[in-house]
């Protein structure tokens, strides 16, 4: 994956990205105009995700971090700054976003169409992929069929499908109840080891975060305010003690900068 | 690993046993329906033996159904069956491609939109009887004239139902086509004009609907030597008093409406289950 994608990018240091690394965001802002004005919705934000990183973005709503995803999907441009990628950026949306008048297959297969895989590769390749989310065997249903953690699994197998190892996550777990949400941790921490995945996953929830991530990056007020290593070793469980402490302590990090930034 | 999450929300309903069970949902479809109907001929029945009109003017159902029967067992009678529904299918046809192509049209761009849309609305509301003056004018008494009236009367609900199609697709189908990679006229293709197409179809029943009313007073009105058609025999047996077989045609004029309403209206159902906006 990163062999071919390297030359796309020309930074102006060695290790903008690359080899290593997946995303830079560098000196970012975005503002918007509405009709209260203007919003300034980043500041200054600088970010380098590695290749096979698992980076959670944690804060609260209107915190910048959705509009932080939108810029990383490609989906908005920077008012100043630049964002680089290794790849193109697949995004996960919060929720599922199948297209209700296909089959969990053929809403994977769109995917791959629409990237040009020709139509003889396409049956096999989407066979694949559901396997990968565990889902042989349901993909001649419909949406209206699956139980919302299917969706988001078939979802998931959307991203793969579009032929890039970086994707995005906007709060994809946010809907679901606290049992198929424990269970899409375990499937999606798997299917990212398994598939080297770079995934840029943003949430409101801490204990999510570090139960997740390799690196919990804290945001307030359209500023990145704090960066930790989770380190934790995995399989981690959400409700258990280290977890917990440690979601506790990055918590109360969030609440100080939330008080700094309104003072 | 929790079964609940393999297992779906929704069961598909496995097709129900054949025989016993689709007898008692086929009466229990009809049954409402043929009271209806009885009701109807009933009160008929009653008005007639009122003596209100004499049976020259106003025949009970028992002769007007009698009609129906000779009439359906005459060449004359199904070659206006046959004008009267080639018209249709022309005039809905031509309708089709213009609602469509304009309906397209209005909903992208902008400029277009502000000049025309409201004026779409307006033609809808607008009968289409009061056309046929101008088209007899512009065309003379001949197919265009009806062709150019029946068009002119489905067209625009054709077109509000693409624009409102297209107004209600998602915002976030619009992200995911971008994510996904899709071109304009991919996004078209694939997304917006699919998620559309409930609407849409929708747009296509009330233009039938418009386009059989359009078609009805324009036979009435132009009538072309050689060419019978349900409106003209309409026209016909008023001339001649012929009262039985003016609402025998009547009847057959409401029954071939219904029966291509029936079609659009299970489709649109159809299409609304699988699009999971109603549940079926």
């Amino acid at each position: 994956m990163t062999g071919p994608s390297t030359g796309l990018l020309v930074g102006e240091r060695p290790d903008d990205v690359g080899a290593h690394r997946a995303l830079a965001v560098r000196g970012v802002d975005k503002s918007f105009t509405t009709a209260q004005g203007v919003v300034h919705a980043l500041h200054g934000v600088d970010l380098d995700v590695d290749l096979g990183e698992f980076v959670a973005v944690v804060g609260a709503s209107g915190c910048g971090k959705s509009t932080l995803l939108s810029l990383v999907a490609d989906l908005d441009q920077p008012t100043a700054g630049s964002v680089r990628r290794a790849d193109r950026v697949a995004l996960m949306f919060q929720d599922a976003t199948l297209l209700p008048w296909l089959t969990a297959r053929a809403n994977v297969e769109l995917a791959l169409r629409l990237r040009g895989v020709p139509r003889t590769e396409r049956a096999a390749e989407v066979d694949r992929l559901l396997a990968v989310v565990r889902l042989t065997g349901t993909g001649d249903r419909r949406p209206d069929e699956l139980s919302g953690g299917m969706r988001q699994r078939v979802a998931l197998a959307r991203c793969l499908a579009q032929g890039t190892r970086i994707i995005a996550m906007d709060e994809p777990l946010g809907a679901l109840d606290a049992m198929t949400r424990d269970h899409l941790h375990d499937e999606i921490e798997r299917v990212a080891a398994e598939q080297r995945l770079t995934v840029l996953f943003v949430t409101h929830n801490m204990r999510e975060a570090v139960r997740l991530a390799d690196r919990v990056v804290l945001m307030a007020g359209g500023r990145v305010v704090h960066e930790q290593v989770v380190g934790l070793p995995r399989p981690r469980v959400m409700d258990s003690a280290e977890v917990a402490t440690r979601a506790a302590d990055l918590t109360a990090r969030l609440r100080a900068a939330g008080r700094e930034g309104a003072a | 690993m929790s079964t609940d999450v393999l297992t779906p929300v929704v069961e598909v309903p496995a097709g129900a046993p054949a025989g016993a069970g689709a007898g008692r949902r086929l009466w229990g479809w009809a049954w409402p329906k043929l009271l209806a109907v009885g009701l109807v001929l009933g009160a008929w029945q009653a008005v007639v033996w009122s003596g209100w009109r004499p049976e020259y003017v106003l025949p009970g159902p028992a002769s007007v159904l009698s009609t129906v029967w000779e009439m359906l067992g005459t060449p004359r009678f199904w070659r206006a069956v046959a004008t009267t529904l080639s018209r249709a299918l022309l005039g809905f046809g031509v309708a089709l491609v213009v609602g469509t192509l304009l309906g397209i049209l209005v909903a992208r761009i902008r400029p277009l939109r502000l000049a025309v849309g409201a004026l779409i609305t307006g033609l809808q509301t607008m009968p289409s009887i009061s056309w046929f003056p101008l088209a007899i004018l512009l065309f003379g008494l001949n197919e265009r004239a009806i062709l150019f009236v029946v068009v002119l009367g489905a067209a625009p609900s054709i077109a509000n139902g693409v624009i409102s199609g297209i107004d209600h697709v998602p915002p976030a189908y619009g992200r995911l086509g971008r994510v996904l990679g899709a071109g304009p006229v991919d996004q078209y293709r694939f997304i917006t004009l699919p998620a559309a197409l409930p609407a849409y179809v929708s747009g296509l029943t009330q233009g039938w609907a418009f386009a059989w009313r359009s078609l009805m007073a324009g036979e009435l009105l132009v009538i072309i030597a050689g060419r019978p058609s349900l409106g003209a025999n309409l026209e016909f047996a008023r001339q001649f008093s012929q009262a039985d077989l003016l609402l025998a045609t009547m009847l057959v004029v409401l029954v071939i409406g219904m029966l291509v309403d029936g079609v659009f209206s299970s489709a649109a159902r159809r299409i609304r289950r699988r699009w999971g906006l109603s549940q079926g």
